[in-house]
């Protein structure tokens, strides 16, 4: 990377990537969460992301990202250089074919979203400074280095497990932190899924399929062949899936429903997040395909049977999904796509032993350190609200706001 | 002069309104209401888990007439939100003991 020069085409669609995956967050996730939540909550369930979004910049910038980035200290976690973002601007480096700084923005927008995800298994009751704390401490202590195990020369990296765009990182990562903090919070008084207002919902699902283009496609971190294959076979695993979740729904009630495409849609981006930039079109359509009916048996059946009350299927979605595309990646990671890498159905079942490697590993981290973490706030100010608060709804009883007036 | 209040279905509040303004009644003021009666719930499915919900979204209309049009008001609404299948509403009709126009602060007949 040191003789590199810039190239302002892959510069220019890497700066319109950042854009679109800081738009997956604020507002599409923010608003795909919003739409399915109690009217008294909605102003609540936004904010969650949003702050989500607003803290992680800071702490980026000040050491997050050379804790993920910088040099490798055994495996573990990077060198903490550069604090402040010190010297990056002013020095201009390169990162392969892009600014430093740019690649250090577009990876703040994964490290958002990661955090930004867990929110929704946690809405209707969750203390709005618990929530503040947690943010911090959750991106130290489990995002940072676990995007650095798989992402930045970490143990996981150098072991070959593949990651294209977050599918442990961000995906498994977030899916099962929510798992241990609902553990941690218990369920709501009122557990059911009545969406107040599901036009938000299906609007977020449509920013968050537009936004996933930068997402795959960016992290190929160049404009050319390798970000078009990412391109295409998000497309399709989140259309496949989709129609899978359709059919699935079909065959049990004899009718689909639009909360269910747009499930399925948010199940096969999750899904081919980890494959993209590996695996061709058909693989992808196994993988959405699929993939549906790993979250749809989660969410049905595996959920009400262990009675955890993850409010928004986060770790359903976020957390299976997660899982099946990187197993998928180790399966169908195709040589004739990235030379980088060779899945079990092309001759190489040592890729499928690595990617397991990494989901128990993640997932294993992910939930010890999340519920330390979880515990640590419970123990000082609390996770929870107060009954009556949770009764009246957040909007009012906690931010002395409401989103809709008679 | 008497109140006249409906509960029709929501897709009918089209009919009823220009039915009542073929016979020369147009005053009305609607609200969405929900409610029950004899009709069952209708089931909603979210994520694989069916809810049954059972108030169901009504409109009603509230109208002041003179004694002597209250047949053919109550007539026309029977007449214009029917369906025939559970579901279709109900009318009321009370007897009003006055009437203020704000603007005007005429009251009684002329002020309805």
């Amino acid at each position: 990377m040191v003789d590199a020069a810039l190239n302002s085409g892959d510069t220019a669609w890497m700066l319109i990537s950042t854009a679109l995956v800081m738009l997956m967050t604020v507002p599409g996730l923010a608003l795909f969460y919003a739409g399915l939540v109690k009217r008294e909550n909605v102003l609540n369930t936004l904010f969650l992301s949003f702050s989500a979004y607003a803290v992680a910049s800071i702490i980026w910038f000040i050491y997050g990202y050379p804790l993920v980035f910088g040099a490798d200290f055994h495996g573990v976690i990077g060198v903490p250089s550069d604090v402040f973002f010190y010297n990056v601007l002013e020095s201009q480096a390169l990162y392969g074919s892009i600014p430093t700084s740019v690649f250090a923005m577009y990876q703040l927008t994964f490290a958002a979203i990661t955090v930004a995800l867990i929110s929704g298994a946690l809405i209707g009751r969750l203390k709005f400074g618990a929530w503040m704390l947690f943010i911090p401490l959750w991106l130290t202590f489990v995002y940072l280095p676990v995007a650095h195990w798989v992402w930045g020369g970490g143990w996981l990296s150098q072991l070959g497990a593949l990651d294209f765009a977050g599918g442990t990182v961000v995906h498994i990562n977030s899916g099962v932190a929510a798992l241990a903090l609902v553990l941690l919070l218990k369920g709501r008084r009122d557990r059911s899924l009545l969406p107040h207002q599901l036009g938000y919902t299906i609007i977020g699902a449509g920013l968050l399929w537009f936004g996933w283009f930068g997402f795959n496609a960016g992290s190929a971190l160049t404009a050319g062949q390798l970000a078009t294959s990412a391109f295409i076979v998000t497309n399709i695993s989140a259309a496949s899936a989709m129609l899978s979740w359709m059919l699935i729904e079909y065959l049990r009630f004899g009718k689909a429903t639009m909360l269910g495409a747009a499930s399925g849609i948010i199940a096969g981006l999750v899904a081919i997040t980890p494959a993209a930039g590996f695996v061709n079109v058909p693989s992808a359509i196994i993988i959405g395909v699929f993939t549906s009916f790993v979250s749809y048996a989660a969410i049905s059946y595996i959920k009400p049977r262990l009675g955890y009350d993850d409010a928004l299927d986060v770790f359903g979605i976020h957390g299976l999904s997660g899982i099946w595309g990187a197993l998928a990646t180790g399966i169908f990671a195709s040589p004739f796509i990235n030379a980088a890498a060779t899945g079990l159905v092309y001759g190489n079942p040592a890729q499928l032993g690595i990617q397991v490697l990494a989901v128990g590993a993640t997932f294993a981290y992910s939930f010890i350190a999340t519920l330390i973490i979880g515990k640590v706030i419970d123990a000082t100010i609390g996770l929870r609200v107060t009954a009556d608060d949770e009764i009246q709804g957040l909007d009012q009883a906690i931010h002395d706001e409401a989103a809709y007036h008679v | 002069m008497k109140k006249i209040v409906a509960i029709i279905r929501p897709n009918k509040l089209n009919v009823v309104k220009d039915a009542l303004d073929d016979i020369g009644c147009p005053g009305l003021t609607v609200t969405e209401v929900k409610g029950r009666g004899r009709q069952k719930g209708i089931t909603e499915i979210y994520r694989g888990r069916e809810y049954q919900i059972d108030l169901l979204p009504k409109i009603e209309l509230m109208m002041i007439v003179a004694d002597n049009d209250v047949e053919k008001v109550v007539d026309t609404i029977a007449h214009s939100a029917r369906t025939g299948k559970i579901g279709d509403g109900k009318i009321f009709i009370t007897p009003v003991e006055g009437v203020v126009r704000i603007r005007t602060s005429e009251r009684g007949d002329d002020a309805r």
